[in-house]
């Protein structure tokens, strides 16, 4: 297994700070929004991209919640193991809110087609945008595209793009690996 | 992620530990989902499932179809009352006939103890005891234990009475199980003729008196005298049983620490607990009934992910 860094810690940086502003531009002063990570992974992104408008932005009403999908997956008793629940902490109602979707890594965009069914339970939004830290945009078995995208990756099917965070594994920094 | 080590939910005894906790932590999940605006969720839409109820039921039975329902799954109901088994058809018969129109799962309540592992060992679906007589009934003992969980943030330790009936429970049996399976202390506590013979066998110790095991214990589970299993008498009058083993507010406010009641219901009020002990804080009775929705969500869930396509 050969693995090469596609983007290190400090590109992850400017990449971050980067998405926070485009958010900005389209939310101001994100009253009306609510960004949603995408558990499991996307909670790390989204987390870090709430902390970088709160502390470098100040801005001071941002609402972040993480949504599970496994209830809603579309593949349950097709794998080879179950699917594992995760948590859901969504305190607000996002009934004519401008939401968010936040996911480190698009690929089929099956995950993202349930979060839109799941999201559901929550209320009825004004529109949905994604965020993804990497688009692997050849890879898309469902017509869905991200509105905000780290980088663009073109990767075959036996590659495995893996985002490793701080919180989670001691460094920023994405990977592509043969598996 | 671990699965079930379990085909079926047949009881508690055929249950280790880590399934135990993996029922706990997707039922945690579930709890989530059944307090959204929209409860609902629609992971098992592509299974059915069928309630066969040979003996009657209320809370256990909306219990499960409620579970059933939230996660999408197609539901039948059956009961004895309104079938051929009051025209002589054999239980595997019946539930055969039932399976023939593609039914994935059964949740079976009978009074024959031992029904659900026949009928398991006898048909090709996945099945789910609600109750086999005075044998076992598993996702009580499973909610009775998450609730002690949530309430007192883990059951490990707990020292936990189960008071009354215990002869003819099923509930006692399966919870004695699940709480041990935990590592919680059990004792039982009842009239003598109602406490089995040779109960210490399985490890829990016996107290007659109530306010001993009241002293001793954290949470108290109060168990309905069932006489409509009692063919002879067990006690002299329900007025003394109530006098010897009934709790009420105040010998509950006579201990020097606040201890947990629960229920499994039907409560008989002014019998095994008076009314206002029912509806005290102490009391997580109705605790219990929400619990048992989110539990028996997560039962049929994973096994659900056990039937293969």
């Amino acid at each position: 297994m050969s693995q090469k860094v596609l983007l290190n810690s400090k590109e992850v940086n400017i990449i971050l700070h980067r998405l926070a502003c485009q958010l900005i531009e389209n939310h101001e002063n994100f009253e009306e929004t609510v960004l949603v990570g995408i558990q499991p992974r996307g909670r790390f992104l989204a987390n870090r991209l709430a902390d970088l408008l709160r502390e470098e932005y100040k801005i001071k009403s941002i609402q972040l919640g993480h949504l599970d999908i496994t209830f809603f997956r579309d593949d349950f008793r097709r794998g080879d193991k179950p699917l594992a629940a995760n948590t859901t902490e969504i305190d607000f109602i996002v009934e004519d809110k401008n939401v968010v979707f936040i996911d480190d890594v698009l690929h089929t965009g099956r995950s993202i087609r349930s979060a839109l069914t799941a999201i559901q339970s929550f209320g009825r939004p004004k529109n949905i945008e994604l965020l993804t830290l990497i688009d692997r945009r050849f890879s898309r078995h469902l017509p869905i595209q991200p509105t905000y995208k780290g980088r663009q990756v073109d990767a075959i099917d036996e590659q495995r793009v893996k985002v490793n965070w701080l919180e989670n594994a001691g460094e920023d920094v994405v990977y592509l690996v043969d598996k | 992620m671990s699965e079930l080590s379990v085909d079926h939910l047949l009881g508690i005894k055929y249950l280790n530990k880590t399934d135990i906790e993996l029922i706990f932590e997707t039922a945690d999940q579930f709890k989530e989902v059944i307090n959204r605006p929209i409860k609902k969720v629609p992971s098992l839409r592509d299974i059915t499932i069928a309630n066969l109820f040979f003996e009657n039921s209320t809370r256990t039975k909306l219990s499960f179809e409620l579970a059933e329902k939230r996660l999408s799954a197609d539901v039948i109901n059956f009961s004895a009352s309104q079938s051929s088994v009051k025209k002589g058809e054999t239980l595997v018969d019946t539930v055969n006939n039932i399976l023939s129109m593609k039914v994935d799962m059964v949740v079976m309540r009978h009074p024959n103890p031992g029904a659900g592992v026949f009928l398991s060992k006898h048909v090709k679906a996945s099945i789910i005891n609600a109750g086999d007589g005075a044998h076992e009934h598993p996702t009580q003992a499973l909610l009775d234990s998450y609730s002690i969980r949530e309430r007192l943030g883990g059951v490990k330790g707990k020292n936990v009475v189960i008071v009354g009936d215990i002869l003819h429970s099923r509930v006692a049996l399966s919870n004695i199980y699940a709480l041990q399976l935990q590592g919680a202390n059990v004792k039982v506590c009842g009239p003598k003729t109602l406490i089995p013979k040779y109960i210490e066998s399985l490890g829990v110790k016996v107290e007659t008196n109530l306010r001993k095991a009241l002293e001793w214990c954290d949470v108290a589970n109060m168990l309905r005298v069932q006489n409509e299993r009692m063919e002879i008498s067990y006690f002299p009058s329900t007025r003394e049983y109530t006098q010897q083993f009934g709790v009420n507010k105040t010998l509950l406010d006579s201990l020097d620490k606040e201890i947990v009641i629960m229920h499994p219901g039907p409560i008989n009020r002014g019998v095994e607990i008076t009314s206002d002990v029912a509806d005290s804080k102490q009391a997580i009775i109705l605790d219990q009934v929400e619990n048992g929705v989110a539990v028996r969500m997560a039962v049929i869930y994973l096994l659900a992910s056990k039937i293969k396509q």
